[in-house]
């Protein structure tokens, strides 16, 4: 049995990146929060830039736990809809041009986010990566880690459940 | 969070203290916070609806993130007000469970209350809403530090 010839490696580039593109682009809350989203193969990572206004203790000084939570479900949110897109980016059956023009799909709405802080958020960037645990057809269940100058020292984590948008209705 | 140290202001002052120290922090001016109540263990912060704190641009709808930003702060807030807790505190953790998203244009007003502390932990609850009192928009629960002064 003979394979289908791959799609060129541009072309699967293309489409995956306009995908995250219009995913994280249509979300102002990112912006203003200085969140950026790398992609390697399907593998995400947010980065939050330092900026004096995510300051919570200007004393130490340290990230506000706020700010700290935020960046993580904000990762987690990406991550959940990234996972819930993805064969549809693949197979190529996602309308790209639509979701660069903002016609984006009905997301993954959060039920509960639990964060633990661990150590306080250093005044310099952060980084999050978050796995989906358990994608089932109503609920998601999704942990989030961030860090900032070691991977293995974690400064905050936190697990989120999701509800899933119904597949049904378009 | 940490006050500047001053233990020779008298207890009457430790609104005013914990007020002024709460809106000088950078991250919750940045999000427009204001500190609408504080004493005993609770406390009350409003926040303006904002285009910039937009989760989803096709309804308006403000992110999760800001929401959980707020409740943070005013968890914190209620603890640094309790007539026991000598100093700051930070978040240990922090449960928030989404009801409905905030109705667009609406501001977000979270009231916590630190309703028991020990030496080290002060246990907080909170609650947000727009100008449905009777819906929440958010509840939350966390642990929070109990800072010493040294």
């Amino acid at each position: 049995m003979k394979r289908a010839a791959p799609e060129p490696v541009q072309i699967v580039k293309q489409r995956r990146d306009a995908a995250l593109a219009a995913l994280v682009g249509g979300v102002p809350y990112m912006q203003f929060m200085g969140i950026g989203v790398e992609r390697r193969g399907d593998e995400l990572t947010a980065t939050m830039k330092f900026d004096e206004k995510l300051i919570g203790n200007p004393f130490l000084p340290a990230l506000h736990g706020g700010a700290t939570a935020a960046f993580l479900e904000v990762t987690a949110i990406i991550e959940i809809s990234w996972a819930m897109l993805w064969n549809d980016i693949e197979s190529g059956a996602i309308d790209v041009e639509a979701l660069v023009a903002g016609d984006l799909p009905r997301l993954p709405k959060t039920i509960d986010f639990t964060v633990d802080y661990l150590r306080s958020g250093l005044p310099r960037d952060a980084y999050a990566r978050a796995k989906v645990i358990r994608a089932g057809r109503r609920y998601a269940s999704v942990q989030v880690e961030a860090w900032q100058d070691n991977r293995d020292r974690l400064f905050a984590q936190a697990t989120c459940h999701f509800l899933m948008p119904n597949r049904n209705d378009g | 969070m940490t006050p500047p140290n001053n233990k020779s202001a008298p207890m009457v002052d430790k609104a005013t203290i914990a007020r002024q120290f709460i809106e000088a922090i950078p991250y919750s001016k940045a999000l427009g916070m204001v500190l609408t109540e504080i004493g005993d263990g609770l406390a009350e912060i409003v926040m303006d609806y904002n285009p910039a704190l937009v989760g989803d641009p096709q309804t308006g709808v403000i992110h999760g993130g800001a929401i959980s930003a707020l409740m943070d702060t005013c968890g914190g807030a209620a603890v640094m007000s309790h007539a026991d807790a000598p100093a700051g505190t930070a978040t240990i953790d922090l449960r928030i469970d989404y009801m409905r998203g905030a109705i667009p244009g609406q501001a977000i007003r979270a009231r916590a209350e630190c309703y028991h502390i020990t030496r080290s932990v002060a246990f907080v609850r909170a609650k947000a809403f727009d100008e449905d009192a009777d819906n929440p928009v958010a509840t939350a629960s966390g642990a929070f530090t109990v800072e010493r002064l040294k």
